[in-house]
């Protein structure tokens, strides 16, 4: 199977991940789109790993979920954190950055 | 111009040394299609929720595309880590954070989609023009070899992870931990005020405004138990509590049935009441006559 094709996928994946980070001001679902486009990124490693024969792709792609669970993880008890004292999700209350 | 020119050259014939496989190409228009869908669908719904179950779409069918392309642990490791915990730890926070919690269609900033529109497809181009010109002339080599010389893909990422990667990997464990004690330091919430003891409490249970014990439930026992129709008291009276408050503030209060009581009363005199069914029979509640 052609490598392009996953490639292509990649690439059209990693920009609607950006164009929904542009475009949603729901703090949660932004972060999905990050979650999205870092899932296109693997994809594009375990596709490189596939072309070049070696399984380095794929071991960068193992460390990619795991900053990514770590990420998720911060990201979203920064959101719960912002929600209690704003009590908003969205992405344009808080910002001034205080309390 | 070029790199577009030989989109087509590419995508028709592919890099050079690339055997085609008719299940793997099935799969992947399938996959793709989906995944392309749930991408879509997480960023144009407008409940969080549906973004939600449109990414773990998106990562499910990505997961099968990593198992398609040798890497079966990576896939496994996607559906567990990624459509497992990660989209689980998403739902929860928006449980917490509330789920009817929708964007409002207003911009804030004049143009935003539009201009965000034109960022999407120049990014795009942009990026399809790289892969395509970088990839002209590669060779694919497959994972055949790679994958059979630890004996597996899982041994084989294992061996590379244990021991050329073995920094790296360190490093992840030190930032997994950096990330569990920054996520309860995030959103641990001091106590302000010392903890309430029990005979504090309890002297605020009996305050002369509050009702001390539970309320008087609804209905009239045996007659009627709809939460609009209130509770008797022993004098007759309409217990006003017994009803739930919005209803009660809406004045949406049935009448106990009077009837229903007087004959109760006689019951309690020990007389016998003659009761008339729905059919129109008549029944004798105490046929001896012992009552």
């Amino acid at each position: 199977m052609n490598p392009t094709n996953y490639l292509i996928l990649s690439a059209i994946l990693f920009s609607i991940g950006a164009g929904g980070v542009l475009v949603r001001r729901n703090a949660i679902v932004v972060f999905m789109c990050i979650e999205l486009m870092l899932n296109a990124s693997n994809l594009a490693f375990v596709t490189f790993a596939r072309t070049n024969g070696t399984l380095d792709g794929q071991v960068v792609a193992f460390f990619v979920m795991v900053v990514a669970a770590a990420e998720v993880v911060i990201g979203l008890a920064i959101i719960v954190a912002i929600f209690r004292t704003r009590n908003s999700a969205s992405v344009d209350e808080p910002n001034l950055l205080k309390l | 111009m070029n790199a577009l020119h030989s989109v087509g050259a590419l995508v028709a014939e592919g890099p050079v040394g690339v055997e085609t496989n008719t299940g793997e190409q099935v799969t992947f228009w399938v996959c793709a299609t989906l995944a392309v869908i749930g991408a879509l669908g997480t960023v144009l719904s407008r409940k969080a929720v549906h973004s939600a179950l449109f990414i773990a779409l998106t990562m499910i069918n990505l997961a099968i595309l990593y198992v398609a392309q040798d890497a079966p642990f990576l896939g496994m490791v996607q559906v567990i880590v990624y459509t497992g915990a990660v989209m689980m730890l998403f739902v929860f926070v928006l449980m917490v954070v509330g789920v009817d919690a929708s964007d409002s269609l207003v911009e804030t900033i004049k143009g935003q989609r539009v201009w965000a529109g034109v960022a999407f497809v120049a990014f795009l181009g942009l990026l399809l023009a790289g892969i395509v010109d970088s990839l002209v002339g590669t060779t694919v080599v497959g994972l055949d070899a790679a994958n059979a010389e630890q004996g597996g893909n899982v041994e084989g990422i294992g061996v590379a992870i244990f021991t050329r990667y073995l920094l790296a990997f360190e490093i992840t464990a030190l930032l997994l931990m950096t990330a569990a004690v920054g996520a309860m330091v995030l959103t641990h919430r001091e106590r302000v005020e010392p903890r309430k003891t029990q005979a504090q409490m309890s002297t605020e249970r009996f305050a002369p405004d509050l009702h001390p014990v539970n309320l008087p439930s609804p209905g009239v026992y045996a007659r009627n138990n709809s939460v609009d129709m209130p509770a008797l008291l022993p004098d007759g009276s309409i217990a006003e509590d017994s009803v739930p408050g919005p209803l009660r503030l809406e004045g949406d209060l049935r009448e106990p049935d009077r009837l229903a009581l007087e004959e109760s009363e006689h019951l309690q005199d020990g007389e016998a009441v003659i009761v008339e069914t729905p059919s129109g029979e008549l029944i004798d509640p105490d046929p001896e006559g012992e009552g």
